[in-house]
């Protein structure tokens, strides 16, 4: 059942013309591709995402990467509910990034990430099942000579139902293949639904429990080598020299090496081999002008910025400034959020296999085609001698998409031996201090009140860190310097959209950008934001005397879907009623990617510091829900990702590196400390659809941080909470 | 040389003594399906039975247990039947990406071997590992539910 990474070239005998000398970006998607391709086994191609066997199996193909997210299991619900087969016949497969430059990008975006595996590409999906299963009709009334409107399909098989006949998808899918395309394609009413909205079994269970499931750090490949590297621990140091004679001569080691400016590799028969010559080996650093930076200069220099003149504007709905300036009472707090690493269980890795005439890359990646490019810079190769094969993921959470640092890496080794597959795998102290980190930020909110206890104005001022300036440029350069990401969850209109009405709201961004490489980190800028406006809505909600709920009611009629999600943990924690003795709730709600969602929570605090989660209700609307099963699984996990990071996680800068290098000073929850996670889902339906992977992971944070502050009578404005004493347990 | 008997079978190793067990049963043995998470005995991804018992085997030198049992995710299937374990893995859905699931479904094996009918209060005290995708509800369920198998 699952996608095992391909060592030979698929090929295609029959092709469109090949795109070659670099990647097509921006090509419009056309959704189906050329007539009679035939997949590496032979069996014939319908379209660009559905190959059938003879045997009646059917290969679904995913563009979109499986790091846990149950995206290859909901996709292929898409596409079997319009290709009416049998599910229990269906494997997947990863077409490659250079096949897709060849075939115009028929599979459109690869990246996965933003929550967008499903929402963004379920339309081209539905469409490609279900212009095969028009296909597999057309192919079987041509052989019976009866029209196509006289059949029917279920289960992979289609009957002409006035003379009963039957025959299986896989016996005429080679006729259907020679069929042109169909040009009018029509999709279900969601009505008629049947394998869309049902907990179907995820595709890849099996082989995660046995141990088959084959990782980019289980790879293996004939003659392969193991690299171990270690990059300048500051960030933007080099290399300044390094005694590669000191460990040639260790056990197994075949090669010590540079990469780049900044990283030196040990390349041996294995990668425990390689790793231990590493750790021997002697590196003199350049690091440069950023050795001075600690975390303490640059919470400094993000405080300038909350009352810094200059500041990006996200979202101004009258005069708030006026507003607060005629104030009869205003309330002021100051909020922080932390740098914090990915830390997916599998650290980073990639294996590259390098001649003059070919280099491959096995890589477990949420962006195919960003590898793809990072193999053609790193190699120098044009792209019709580059290939990458996607492995599954052993977590993402958007460490593996926008960065391909460790193909690069990986790249530049294997060039130094070529025709010698390299794998290379990242330590979990590499792993630790070469991320790219959730962006630092600090917040004042000032919210103003008439005499009659009203809001009148709120400004949300954030000084911290642009993921754009630093990954994506060319959009800060278009929006004359301006990150439209940080206001993610605090936007006037979109998909991130806030679900207030203020009288007079300004927010605005003071950029300060450090010299920790940022990055895309599950979710993202919601996590910060929605504790700085939760939290602050709470504190608001107490200067004005009025219940949280109710406070936050008055401000969202325009806004039922937030509402709704609100209105459903409310109900689902019994808000209205008392908490059960020593138990405390709190409260919050995010639009993100599209969804609406919510969480209400049950705390108690030992001792003053031990906070208990008993439970954590969790409404989320996303329009459609592909796999309600699967979507409970991604809320409650995560809870687990955003509370690890509430509670436990930081990364501080000592000397222009960060100081944490393991799980023992960088803390994930266990078992112990996890909360009762009870699900709802809400399916408002209509279009856009909402995503999954991200949004409810910010609102677990502030409703347990207004819960401590019912509970202990505290305001913690600075996660992790450990730096408060604070520890969950 | 160093002689490991895992999952039924002798390997005579090449290997350095100091080789942590999880690499040499990895590299040396060519079993993947014990994975490397922290190296430092943190996260458990590692967890192997050695004489029955949970281990993280990026702590323990491959000497350390040259001669003892030593059983893999590989090996916990018996005669072609999945452990109950596995089966109620499978039967709740628990791995999201999968690569901690490995040391979690053999720390919960040794957890049922040992006490037959755990407890929460047992789960939280025995189940220690490191799951990012968080799937914990899940692991709790499927571990009472093969005690119950």
């Amino acid at each position: 059942m699952s996608a095992i990474p391909n060592i030979s070239r698929r090929s295609f005998l029959v092709g469109s013309a090949a795109v070659g000398g670099g990647l097509a970006l921006g090509l419009r998607l056309p959704p189906f591709g050329p007539a009679l391709v035939r997949a590496a086994d032979g069996s014939p191609e319908i379209n660009a995402w559905v190959v059938i066997r003879p045997d009646d199996t059917v290969v679904i193909r995913m563009a979109r990467s499986e790091m846990g997210q149950g995206t290859i299991t909901g996709l292929a619900q898409l596409v079997a509910e319009e290709l009416e087969c049998n599910w229990s016949k269906i494997v997947y497969e990863y077409p490659t990034p250079g096949d897709s430059v060849k075939r115009k990008r028929v599979w459109g975006d690869f990246s996965t990430g933003g929550s967008r595996g499903i929402r963004m590409s379920h339309e081209y999906v539905r469409k490609g099942g279900a212009a095969a299963r028009m296909m597999l009709v057309q192919a079987a009334a041509n052989q019976w000579g009866v029209p196509a409107s006289e059949c029917v399909t279920a289960n992979s098989v289609i009957t002409h139902r006035p003379s009963k006949r039957r025959v299986s998808y896989g016996k005429v899918a080679e006729a259907a293949a020679r069929l042109e395309p169909p040009k009018d394609v029509k999709l279900k009413d969601p009505k008629q639904w049947k394998v869309i909205g049902k907990s179907m079994k995820r595709l890849d269970t099996r082989d995660k429990v046995n141990g088959k499931q084959v990782y980019g750090f289980d790879l293996k490949l004939p003659g392969m080598l193991n690299a171990a590297i270690r990059e300048c621990p500051v960030f933007g140091g080099k290399v300044k020299s390094f005694d590669a004679a000191r460990v040639a001569n260790l056990r197994g080691v075949k090669k010590v090496l540079q990469v780049g400016d900044s990283a030196v590799a040990v390349v041996a028969d294995h990668w425990w081999n390689a790793k231990t010559a590493l750790d021997q080996l002697p590196v003199v650093w350049d690091e440069g002008p950023n050795a001075k930076v600690s975390s303490a200069s640059i919470a400094e220099m993000l405080k300038e910025g909350l009352d810094a003149e200059q500041a990006f504007v996200g979202h101004s709905e009258g005069d708030a400034k006026a507003a607060l300036a005629g104030a009869a009472r205003k309330i002021e707090a100051v909020y922080s959020y932390p740098f914090q690493n990915h830390a997916c269980m599998e650290p980073m890795n990639a294996t590259a296999r390098y001649t003059p005439e070919k280099c491959e890359v096995w890589v477990p990646t949420q962006d195919g085609e960003g590898s793809f490019a990072a193999v053609l810079s790193a190699s120098g190769l044009p792209a019709d001698k580059c290939e990458v094969y996607k492995i599954n993921l052993g977590g993402g959470f958007g460490r593996r998409g926008a960065f391909q640092d460790y193909v690069t890496q990986a790249v530049r080794i294997a060039k130094e031996m070529p025709g010698t597959p390299v794998k290379l795998l990242w330590s979990r102290e590499e792993d630790m201090v070469q991320g790219r980190y959730h962006p630092v930020m600090q917040c004042k909110l000032v919210g103003g009140f008439d005499g009659g206890n009203n809001l009148t104005g709120l400004h949300m001022r954030l000084s911290g860190q642009s993921i754009l300036a630093a990954v994506r440029p060319a959009i800060v350069e278009q929006q004359k310097g301006r990150d439209p990401l940080v206001f993610q969850g605090v936007f006037e209109s979109g998909e991130h959209a806030i679900g207030y009405s203020f009288p007079n709201t300004l927010v605005d961004h003071a950029m300060r950008n450090t010299h920790v490489p940022p990055g895309f980190w599950r979710g993202v800028n919601i996590n910060q934001n929605a504790i700085f406006i939760e939290c602050f809505m709470d504190e608001l909600a107490e200067a004005a005397g009025e219940d949280p709920v109710e406070f936050r009611r008055k401000f969202m009629g325009k806004y039922p879907r937030n509402l709704g999600a609100l209105n459903a943990v409310a109900a689902g924690i019994g808000w209205t009623r008392p908490a059960p003795a020593g138990r405390f709730r709190g409260i919050a709600q995010m639009k993100a990617f599209n969804s609406f969602v919510a969480a209400a929570c049950e705390i108690s605090v030992k001792d003053g510091s031990k906070v208990k989660i008993h439970r954590i209700v969790a409404a989320t609307d996303c329009g459609y829900a592909v796999n309600p099963a699967q979507i409970e699984r991604q809320v409650s996990g995560s809870f687990v990702y955003g509370l690890s990071a509430l509670f436990m996680q930081e990364c501080t800068v000592k000397d222009g590196a960060i100081e944490q290098k393991n799980f023992d000073t960088y803390q994930s929850m266990r078992i112990a400390q996890m909360p009762k996670v009870e699900a709802i889902i809400l399916q408002s339906g209509g279009e856009p659809w909402g995503g999954i992977g991200e949004p409810t992971i910010c609102v677990a944070a502030p409703a347990v941080l207004n819960a401590i502050y019912k509970a202990t009578g505290k305001r913690l404005r600075s996660a992790p909470l450990k730096n408060h004493g604070f520890e969950l347990v | 040389m160093i002689r490991l008997n895992i999952n039924g079978k002798v390997h005579n190793l090449d290997v350095d003594p100091n080789t942590p067990l999880l690499w040499a049963i990895r590299e040396q043995a060519g079993l993947t399906g014990t994975k490397y998470g922290c190296g430092v005995a943190q996260c458990g991804a590692c967890t192997v039975h050695v004489d029955g018992t949970p281990l993280r085997a990026c702590a323990i030198p491959a000497s350390s247990v040259a001669g003892r049992k030593i059983t893999t995710i590989e090996g916990l299937a018996k005669g072609g039947k999945l452990h109950k374990v596995q089966q109620a893995w499978i039967a709740h859905e628990v791995p999201q990406c999968g690569y901690c699931q490995s040391g979690m479904i053999m720390a919960a094996a040794a957890l049922l071997q040992a006490n037959p009918k755990p407890t929460d209060a047992d789960i939280d005290a025995a189940i220690t590992n490191i799951c990012r995708c968080g799937t914990f509800q899940q692991v709790r369920k499927a571990i009472h539910a093969a005690a119950k198998a």
